[in-house]
C-alpha cells in the first residue's frame, strides 16, 4: 500500500508541476490582460514541435533555449496583431479568437509536422534512475521536470514581487492608465508579458513532449485541464495556480492508482445489486474510471460554490 | 409580424423548392444536414447572441436529446411505444429542455467567464460519463436505430431521404418561426437587455438569473430538437454528437454568420455545411481553411457575414449602393489573385509526388517553376489588394457620408 502511495504522490507531483508551468503563464496573462488564452496548450504543443525539429539538428538543450524564444516571438506577434485588434470588440469576441487560434495552430502542426507521433526523446544524461523505492525506479527526466517547475515558480515569483519590471508590470494591472502618464509603454508592456507567457508555455512543452509524446493531438489533451487548474487556484493568483495544479494532478494520481468503486462502498452498507440491473454501469463504477473526470467536477463545484476560485479575489 | 409575412412566406416556399433544383443525393444530403445544423446555430444564438452567455458546451442538450431520439426510435422499432417518427424532434426537445433546466439551474447564476467554464465543465464531464454509461451511450460505437419501422405517417415511411427532408425542413419551419417569436416576447427583450447591462436590468427590479434561465431553457430545448433530426436523417449517433468538438462548430457557425442578427447563425450554418461537405471532397487541409477564415471573420467583421451585409444599410438609404459596385469588383480581383496563389501553395506543399491541377496548368512539388507561379500570383494579389484598398476606402466613406446624421444609429 505504502508504495502505490508513494509513487501515486510522486507522479501526482510531475503532473501537477507540468500543469503549473502552462497554469503559470495562463493566470499571467489573464491577469494583466484579462484575456483567457484558449489557445495556451497550442503554444505548449508548438513549443514542443519545434523543440524536436531543432533537436535533431542541436540537440535537447539547444531546443530547450531557443524552441521557447520563437514561441515567444510567435505569441507576441499574434498580441500585436490579433489579440489588440479584437481587443476593440469585447471579452467575447477575445475567447472566441483564441478559440479560433487553437483550432488554427492544430490544423498548421498538422500541416507542417503531419498527424503522426514524432519521436522525440529526453537527452541520454538523464537515462538513469535518480533513486529506487520498494524495487520500483524513478526516472532522473521525472526530477528534472520538477527542478525546473519549481525554477519557473521561484523565479516568477521573485521577479512579479521584488523587482523593478515585476513592479512595473503589477501596476500596470490595476492602474494601466497612470502607468502610461509616468512613462512606459502600457502596450509594450501587455506584447511582452503575453509574449513571456506563451515562452513558459513553450518551456513547459520541450519538457514534456518526451514523457506524454509529442504528437497533434497534445493541446487538446492538457488544453482543458490547463484552464480548469487556473479557474480553480482563482483567475489571475500564483500561488492559486501553484496549489490548484498540484491539487489537480494528486487528485487524479491518487484515483487511477485507488482501486475502490461502487462495489466496495455498497458492501460498507450491506447491499449489492443484481448484474442484470438496468444500471448496472453505474453500481460498479470505480476510482480510476471516474478519474479523467474528476478535475471538471472540481471545477463546477468551485464555480457554483466559490466563484472567484480558491485564491482569487476578482471574478470575471 | 405582419410586415414580414412576406419573408417567412418566402422562406417557407424556399423550403419547398430547394429540394427540386437540388435533386441529387449529394444535394438532398446537404439540404438535410442544413436543416439540423441550422436549428442547432439558432439555438446557440439565442444564448450568445441574444443572451450574452459564451457556452462551450451547448452540444450537450444536442446530444442528450439525439441519444434519447435513437432510443425511442428503438423502442418504436421493437412496438413497445407507438409514436409516429415525424414527432421525434420533440422527444429530443423534451430531453434538451430537461437537461437545461437541471444544469441552467445553478450555470446561469452568472454570466461571462464563470458561465463559460461551467458550460466547458459541464460538457467534458458529460462526455467522460457517456464513456462510462455504456447502455446509454453505446461507448465509442454509438448508438443505431431505423427510422422506417414506425406506423407509416399518411403513407410516407421515410425510406427516401428527400422525404426526411421535408420533414426536416417541417420542423426547421417551425423551430425558427418559435424562435424568432421568442425574440419578440417579454423574455426575448430581457435576455437582450441582461446581456447589455445586467446592472440596470436589476435596477428595473428583474433577475437576471431568471433571465439568463429562460434563455437557458429555450435553447437546450431546440437544440434537442435539431438532437433529434440529427438521430432521424443519421439513424445513428456517438459521442462524438456531444463533445467539444461539436460544441466548437456550433460556436464558428454562429460566430461566422453573425451573432448579433436572428438571420446570421442561418447565413453561418449553410456556409459551413456547404464547406463541410464539399470543400472536404477537393482538399485535405479544409479545416485549415476554416481555421483561416474563422480567424479573420473575428479580426476582421467581428459582427460576421450577416453583420457585413447589415454594414451596407447606410449607403443603401443613401441611394448609393451603387457606387461601391465598382471599387468592390476592382478589389475583387487582387483578392482572388492572392487566395488562388495561397490555396494553390498549401496544396501543392501537401501533394508530394502527386501533379496539382491548377488552372489548366500542372504543378508538380518539385519543379521551382511552380512554386514560382504561385509565389509570384499570391505576391502580385497582395501587392493589388494594398494599391487598390485606398480607392475602395474612399468609396466607402463617399457612400456613408451624407446623410449619416439623419440615420440616428451609424453603426
Amino acid at each position: 500500500m505504502a508504495e502505490v502511495f508513494v509513487f501515486a504522490t510522486l507522479n501526482g507531483l510531475v503532473t501537477g508541476l507540468l500543469l503549473f508551468m502552462l497554469a503559470s503563464g495562463l493566470t499571467l496573462i489573464f491577469s494583466m490582460m484579462g484575456v483567457l488564452n484558449f489557445a495556451h496548450a497550442s503554444f505548449y504543443m508548438l513549443g514542443a514541435y519545434f523543440a524536436y525539429t531543432l533537436s535533431t539538428y542541436i540537440g535537447f538543450w539547444g531546443g530547450l533555449l531557443i524552441a521557447p524564444l520563437i514561441v515567444g516571438c510567435i505569441g507576441a506577434a499574434i498580441e500585436r496583431y490579433g489579440l489588440r485588434r479584437v481587443h476593440q470588440s469585447g471579452h467575447v469576441a477575445e475567447l472566441v479568437f483564441t478559440f479560433g487560434l487553437a483550432f488554427l495552430i492544430e490544423e498548421a502542426v498538422q500541416f507542417f509536422w503531419g498527424r503522426d507521433t514524432k519521436n522525440y526523446q529526453s537527452p541520454e544524461l538523464f537515462d538513469f534512475a535518480l533513486f529506487s523505492l520498494f524495487g520500483q525506479e524513478f526516472s532522473a527526466y521525472r526530477g528534472f521536470m520538477i527542478a525546473i517547475a519549481c525554477l519557473i515558480f521561484a523565479g516568477l515569483y521573485f521577479i512579479l514581487t521584488r523587482s523593478r519590471v515585476g513592479i512595473i508590470i503589477q501596476a500596470s494591472i490595476s492602474h494601466p492608465q497612470t502607468v502610461a502618464n509616468l512613462g512606459h509603454n502600457v502596450p509594450l508592456i501587455f506584447m511582452c508579458v503575453f509574449g513571456v507567457g506563451t515562452a513558459l508555455a513553450g518551456v513547459a512543452g520541450v519538457i514534456a513532449g518526451p514523457v506524454l509524446t509529442t504528437f497533434p493531438g497534445m493541446a487538446t489533451v492538457l488544453g482543458s485541464i490547463v484552464f480548469v487548474v487556473v479557474v480553480i487556484g482563482g483567475l489571475g493568483s500564483l500561488p492559486g495556480a501553484l496549489i490548484a495544479s498540484l491539487l489537480v494532478g494528486l487528485l487524479q494520481s491518487y484515483a487511477i492508482a485507488a482501486d475502490v468503486g461502487m462495489p466496495e462502498l455498497l458492501n460498507l452498507f450491506g447491499v449489492s445489486f443484481d448484474s442484470s440491473h438496468p444500471l448496472d454501469d453505474l453500481w460498479t463504477l470505480n476510482l480510476p474510471q471516474i478519474a479523467p473526470v474528476l478535475p471538471y467536477l472540481l471545477l463546477v463545484l468551485v464555480l457554483i460554490f466559490k466563484p472567484t476560485g480558491l485564491m482569487g479575489n476578482r471574478e470575471q | 409580424m405582419k410586415k414580414q409575412l412576406p419573408v417567412w412566406l418566402g422562406f417557407a416556399l424556399a423550403l419547398i423548392i430547394l429540394p427540386q433544383i437540388f435533386d441529387s443525393v449529394l444535394g438532398i444530403s446537404i439540404l438535410n444536414q442544413m436543416t439540423i445544423w441550422i436549428i442547432f446555430a439558432l439555438s446557440y444564438n439565442m444564448l450568445l447572441g441574444q443572451g450574452g452567455m459564451l457556452s462551450f458546451g451547448h452540444a450537450v442538450y444536442f446530444g442528450l436529446g439525439g441519444f434519447m431520439s435513437v432510443h425511442a426510435l428503438n423502442l418504436i422499432a421493437d412496438e413497445i411505444i407507438v409514436f409516429s417518427i415525424t414527432l421525434i424532434p420533440l422527444v429530443g426537445g423534451a430531453v434538451g429542455l430537461i437537461a437545461a433546466v437541471f444544469i441552467g439551474s445553478f450555470s446561469t447564476r452568472k454570466s461571462g467567464t464563470v458561465f463559460a467554464m461551467i458550460s466547458l465543465g459541464i460538457g467534458e464531464l458529460i462526455v467522460a460519463s457517456s464513456l462510462i454509461f455504456a447502455d446509454f451511450f453505446g461507448g465509442e460505437a454509438g448508438v443505431t436505430g431505423d427510422r422506417t419501422y414506425g406506423p407509416p405517417f399518411f403513407g410516407i415511411e421515410f425510406l427516401q431521404d428527400a422525404e426526411v427532408y421535408y420533414l426536416g425542413a417541417f420542423w426547421l419551419f417551425v423551430a425558427t418561426l418559435f424562435m424568432y417569436l421568442f425574440t419578440q416576447t417579454p423574455a426575448g427583450r430581457m435576455a437582450n437587455a441582461v446581456r447589455d447591462n445586467p446592472e440596470r436590468a436589476e435596477f428595473i427590479g428583474y433577475s437576471t438569473r431568471r433571465v439568463r434561465f429562460i434563455s437557458f431553457c429555450a435553447a437546450g430545448l431546440f437544440a434537442g430538437v435539431a438532437g433529434g433530426l440529427f438521430a432521424i436523417n443519421y439513424e445513428f449517433i456517438t459521442e462524438e454528437n456531444l463533445n467539444a468538438l461539436t460544441s466548437g462548430r456550433v460556436l464558428l457557425m454562429a460566430y461566422i454568420g453573425g451573432l448579433g442578427f436572428f438571420i446570421g447563425p442561418i447565413v453561418g450554418a449553410v456556409i459551413l455545411t456547404l464547406m463541410n461537405s464539399l470543400l472536404s471532397n477537393y482538399s485535405e487541409m479544409w479545416m485549415l481553411y476554416l481555421g483561416i477564415m474563422f480567424l479573420l471573420t473575428v479580426l476582421f467583421l467581428p459582427r460576421g457575414f450577416a453583420g457585413f451585409i447589415m454594414m451596407h444599410q447606410t449607403a443603401w438609404r443613401n441611394r448609393r449602393l451603387g457606387m461601391l459596385i465598382l471599387p468592390y469588383l476592382i478589389t475583387a480581383i487582387p483578392v482572388s489573385l492572392f487566395l488562388a496563389g495561397f490555396v494553390g501553395l498549401v496544396e501543392l506543399s501537401h501533394k508530394g509526388d502527386d501533379i496539382l491541377p491548377f488552372f489548366g496548368l500542372s504543378l508538380g512539388a518539385d519543379s521551382m517553376l511552380s512554386w514560382g507561379i504561385l509565389l509570384t500570383l499570391a505576391g502580385a494579389g497582395a501587392l493589388g489588394v494594398k494599391l487598390s484598398r485606398p480607392r475602395l476606402n474612399a468609396a466607402w466613406a463617399a457612400a456613408n457620408t451624407v446623410a449619416k446624421d439623419a440615420d440616428g444609429d451609424a453603426r
